[in-house]
């Protein structure tokens, strides 16, 4: 297979970017797509160009490292699917493929499609956990679970943080990738112990980092690679009321 | 917690702001459809009687006048703060895609809710001045036939004659399209901004959102129409 | 080997860590605040210590080469977490679990360390519980347990297909609530390059901010590594694209011994290889083997569909082999016997280099739903990579690199032989032995950070309470920095004409071929003086381009390889001298009826490295193993 690719160059944070074209041929259909960035990288290393710099690490759709705008869309065409999991087949011979990092204010750009996403680890810090230290808690048998709960829980807690809602919003929001996080914590009861000040500060912490407001496009929804629910944007604004104002 | 006390209050955050257009816009749900059942009463076809009993108790209520005017507050929160995150939302990505694909995961009319809103807040400003400039502000309207007195006009009537226009009647028809674009995303949106979510429920609000932003419109741009074709004398 | 102390305490060995702990020196809490902890890595171990250490009162700085400390490759385990908490009432116990794990380590791990696993895994799942891990439940609320390979019992705890996601999305929770609080400094984006020796003890790093590529100098009291596996080594393995032994290895060359670096796991449960271009090798989680059939044709080069072969022609060679344990045999078992089905010919798919993951029965008993309640995400993963549907066509497996046993040699309080320099997790050597149990290395991850590590590092800090924060322009800190320079420099300044994924390829392959799944004393004999040879190419021929003070992914990964070389020759060298089979270490001049042949007379022992030189043969320590509560037995899963 022959492929025009359209990537984003960019040397460092501070020099401005361009998309520069270039046409990569014998493409195996079985390649992944991050495969066929690697042959691209090899060329231009023996070309004595400086490859293309992206992120990425398990390959397997689950660190959420990898986190490339494909063809207008995060990850690329495919539903429920990181880029990594991305394969050749799923593009057309001959096919003009556009390679953009995430854009967000809140994302600045690195080097060419890497990104910068310590905002999530930072809101994250702000009460993205339970506040437990190693070693004081009971059996683990003695919280039981309603199990619709649990399995809700673990919906939202498969988030992987890659920022794929945020790249796909209108807005920049990082509603789905909060959300996920303070549902996953309010439909527990270890976590319902401190979900008042979960969400505020998580919420305060979101704002803070520059995302913008959810405006229920449900981008995030349809782009997300593990398919988080909106549902959990709706539970963090109730939590959030209900802990603004009680 | 890390941070003990959140930094800001409520209508601080985004999600605070987020909250005041979906309350006021239920708000604007639930006058939508006061004002088209009082507007339907035409299709009775009484010569406007009917209508203009509805319209005098509308004007002379006094729950309703008060009612009116926390309307109107609600609709000026409902601009105001959907123009000003609209501008805030528009802020958080400088450096555009050169490759953008939105329609792959949403509908366009949610992503143009401020457009949206805008025409509407446009044509608002026209059908204030046609109908409620007039009956609240001017002595033209008389509460029936019965009891004009010279110079005056029912609402009815008033009606009648500025739909024999028909650039008002087309400015109408579209203004209740973009309206029911506003409406498909709005309704449920509001419920989604609430928090008002649960598996059961949800796609009720849904299919009740849909119908409602095609229902309600389509009422209201019927009103126009049939007027201007002499359907209701 | 007076050299090699393992500091095993005395005492009964159910009692030995609780006597222990009770016994060692502590720190008091005004003196933690002035003592700093280095953890380099943010997998299960390095975010679970990191985040441990400084709940105590210790200052901690905390590395990471990924973007976030989330994204540690600890996040790909799926199948699940071991812990003796016997809910399930099948007779487990601390004791089964001990026993398990040395016995399928093939007797040559620690009687002492595995028992200490086994007794703080029940704490782990409270700790996971408590952080708000979401494991998988039944109706009434409590865990849920599934059963795993090597065990009889039903002791694995699980997050659908995402356990290692999840308890590490848990030790990152815990992180960050220490790097909110401020006790924890994080430094993502950061890569250990050396380390700092001071007076013969442990007391900082040489770090490269991958941003900027600028070399920063770290102090601490105490380095932890926590830095994972190996197995990159082979090129193609499950481990994620930046997984690599740099830290460890500057660390071995700075005096830490590297143990048993020849024990590579290889997991019998991958998605085949499929073409040159292979970037790595996907996990399909061992799980599976609880409800798939492992088979091949009876026949050898039959190329019919799978659906097309009848019963009576499938060999279903597991459940033949090994009728006890059956699919659920111990991967190195496993690997071994899909190796053999395909050398024999027999193997399956275009390569003929697989075999087949068969669900039909019990899809067929339980209902495709149940089947995809409990393995829906793998069957997608398998689905998206193969474009093949596993429900309707059996899955195609083969063996790959996945784990490393081996690993920096630590004594029982995880201390290397540089004092003040620890090991944990999959980073030293202690707990697996020769071969790793499924759901065990998150339970010794996690054991080592959360319950183990946090106790025992105060034995050698209370030494140090008067050691004032050395600066950082100390001559040992210069020193290390310009070693980090010139080798950074002299990888750019080469210009030669192969990229670096030319030689970890050329690299992985003579590993893979020699120092794989079976190996002989000629193999490796060759083998050694062909890494030799490349690695004199590499430094001579090696292109790597772009700059030094700039995020350069190319230089980076020069670094790694150029470890990868000095490792791998270690690696046969340990495979040479272990004249036995034992576990993952396969010598096809020591089997028994194709099984693996130990010698416990003489290899009963830790090989322990002692690094002279690059180019120079490494000096062996052994530490002998003591078995006083298991008896030597020949792993038998028949």
């Amino acid at each position: 297979m022959k492929f025009n690719l359209k990537i984003w160059r960019q040397k460092n944070a501070s020099t401005p970017g361009k998309i520069v074209d270039y046409s990569i041929d014998n493409i195996n259909e079985h390649m992944s797509f991050l495969e066929m960035m690697d042959v691209l990288n090899e060329q231009l290393i023996h070309k004595g160009e400086p490859p293309v710099a992206y992120d990425h690490d398990c390959r397997e759709g689950i660190c959420g490292m990898c986190s490339m705008h494909i063809n207008g869309r995060p990850h690329g065409p495919l539903a429920a699917t990181t880029t990594c999991q991305l394969y050749m087949r799923n593009f057309k011979d001959g096919e003009t493929i556009y390679i953009e990092p995430f854009r967000a204010n809140s994302f600045p750009v690195i080097r060419d499609l890497v990104v910068d996403r310590s905002a999530f680890d930072r809101i994250m810090q702000a009460g993205g956990f339970v506040s437990v230290n190693t070693g004081s808690v009971q059996d683990a048998n003695n919280i039981p679970v309603n199990k619709q709960h649990a399995d809700l829980a673990m919906d939202a807690a498969a988030c992987i943080g890659c920022g794929a809602c945020v790249a796909a919003c209108k807005n920049s929001s990082a509603s789905l990738f909060v959300s996920a996080k303070i549902s996953q914590l309010a439909l527990l009861p270890q976590g319902q112990v401190e979900a008042k000040e979960r969400v505020l500060a998580m919420v305060n912490q979101m704002d803070e980092e520059g995302f913008g407001s959810c405006t229920n496009t449900g981008a995030c929804e349809a782009e997300c690679p593990k398919e988080i629910s909106i549902s959990n944007i709706a539970r963090m604004n109730r939590e959030y009321y209900i802990a603004s104002l009680t | 917690m890390n941070k003990q006390i959140a930094k800001n209050g409520m209508l601080g955050t985004l999600i605070g702001r987020k909250m005041l257009m979906g309350i006021t816009g239920m708000f604007l749900i639930l006058f939508l459809v006061v004002h088209c059942a009082v507007n339907a009463l035409i299709f009775v076809n009484d010569g406007g009687e009917l209508f203009n009993k509805g319209a005098e108790f509308m004007g002379t209520n006094i729950l309703i006048r008060i009612v009116e005017v926390v309307l109107f507050v609600g609709i000026l929160v409902h601009i105001v703060d959907g123009i000003m995150l609209e501008r805030l939302n528009r802020q958080k990505r400088t450096v555009p895609y050169v490759s953008h694909n939105p329609q792959a995961n949403s509908k366009w009319y949610s992503r143009w809710m401020g457009l949206l809103g805008i025409l509407i807040l446009m044509f608002l400003i026209v059908h204030l001045k046609h109908f409620w400039v007039l009956s609240r502000f001017t002595d033209h309207i008389a509460h029936s036939e019965m009891d004009k007195l010279p110079g005056q006009e029912t609402l009815f009537y008033e009606m009648k004659e500025v739909f024999e226009n028909p650039a008002v009647v087309l400015i109408y028809v579209l203004a209740m399209i973009g309206l029911s674009y506003h409406l498909m995303h709005g309704f449920q949106s509001a419920f989604q901004t609430m928090g008002w979510n649960h598996p059961k429920y949800t796609p009720c609000i849904k299919q009740a959102g849909f119908w409602f932003s095609i229902i309600v419109p389509f009422v209201f741009a019927l009103m126009p129409i049939a007027m201007y074709t002499g359907i209701i004398k | 080997m007076a050299i090699l102390d393992s500091k095993i305490p005395d005492g009964s060995l159910e009692t030995k860590w609780s006597n222990y702990k009770s016994h060692i020196k502590l720190v008091n809490p005004s003196n933690k605040r002035k003592l700093e902890i280095i953890v380099i890595g943010t997998g299960l171990a390095g975010s679970s210590a990191a985040a441990s250490l400084a709940e105590l009162g210790y200052k901690v700085k905390a590395y990471c080469y990924q973007d976030s400390p989330r994204r540690a490759h600890s996040i790909a385990a799926q199948g699940g977490i071991n812990s003796a908490k016997n809910y399930k009432n099948d007779g487990d116990s601390v004791y089964r679990l001990f026993y398990d794990t040395v016995k399928g380590g093939d007797f040559r791990s620690r009687e002492a360390n595995v028992y200490r696993l086994a007794e703080v895994s029940t704490a782990i799942i409270d700790q996971c519980v408590a952080q708000g891990v979401p494991f998988a439940r039944e109706y009434g609320g409590l865990l849920d347990n599934r059963s795993f390979g090597g065990a009889q019992v039903s002791r694995t705890f699980y997050a659908r297909g995402q356990t290692g996601q999840q308890l590490l999305l848990g030790a990152y929770s815990a992180l960050s609530r220490q790097i909110g609080l401020g006790n924890v400094q994080m430094f993502n984006r950061h890569e250990m390059v050396e380390l700092v020796v001071i007076d013969g003890k442990a007391r900082g790093i040489i770090a490269r901010n991958l941003t900027n590529g600028k070399l920063e100098r770290h102090f601490g009291h105490a380095v932890v590594l926590a830095t994972g596996g190996y197995g990159n080594v082979f090129f193609l393995s499950t481990n994620a694209m930046g997984c690599n032994v740099t830290a460890a290895w500057k660390a071995h060359k700075k005096g830490a011994f590297f143990a048993n670096p020849c024990y590579t796991q290889i997991h019998p449960t991958c998605i085949p290889v499929s073409g040159d271009y292979q970037s790595k090798l996907t996990l399909m989680s061992e799980s599976l083997r609880n409800d798939g059939r492992v088979w091949v044709p009876k026949k050898q080069g039959d190329k019919r569909k799978p659906i097309d072969i009848p019963e009576d022609e499938r060999d279903y060679y597991l459940e033949r082999k090994y009728p006890s344990f059956g699919n659920l045999a111990p991967r190195d078992i496993s690997s071994r016997a899909a190796k053999e089905a395909c050398d024999d010919g027999r193997g399956v798919g275009e390569s003929g280099l697989a075999v087949y993951l068969d669900f039909a029965d019990a899809i067929k008993r339980l209902g495709k739903d149940v089947i995809e309640a409990r393995y829906g995400n793998l069957f997608d993963m398998y689905k998206h990579i193969t474009n093949e549907d596993p429900y309707q066509v059996p899955m195609r497996i083969y063996p790959a690199v996945h784990y490393t046993m081996g690993g920096i040699w630590v004594d029982y309080n995880l201390m290397t032989t540089v004092p003040g320099l620890y090991a944990t997790g999959e980073c030293n050597f202690s707990d697996h032995g020769a071969n790793r149990l499924g759901a065990s290395a998150l339970m010794q991850g996690l054991a080592d950070g959360y319950f183990v590590l946090p106790y025992t590092i105060g034995d050698y800090l209370s030494g140090e309470i008067f050691t004032k924060a050395i600066p950082t322009d100390h001559p040992a800190f210069l020193e290390a920095e310009k070693q980090a320079k010139e080798r950074i420099d002299k990888l750019l300044s080469i210009k030669g004409k192969k990229s670096v994924d030319d030689f970890h390829k050329a690299l992985g392959k003579i590993m893979w071929e020699y120092c794989g799944m079976a190996r002989n004393a000629e193999g490796l004999a060759k083998a050694k003086q062909m890494v030799r040879q490349l690695r004199d190419e590499f430094w001579k021929d090696v292109k790597v381009t772009g700059e030094a003070d700039e995020l350069n992914v190319d230089l980076e990964k020069a670094g790694r390889v150029a470890d990868f070389m000095e490792l791998g020759e270690l690696m046969i060298d340990d495979a040479l001298d272990r004249n036995e089979s034992c576990g993952a270490h396969f010598r096809v001049e020591y089997q028994e009826e194709g099984e693996a042949k130990r010698n416990d007379e003489k290899y009963a022992y830790v090989a322990a490295w002692e690094h002279k030189g690059v180019g120079e043969n490494s000096v062996l320590h052994k530490e002998q193993l003591v078995f006083e509560n298991v008896h030597f037995a020949t792993r038998s899963y028949k």
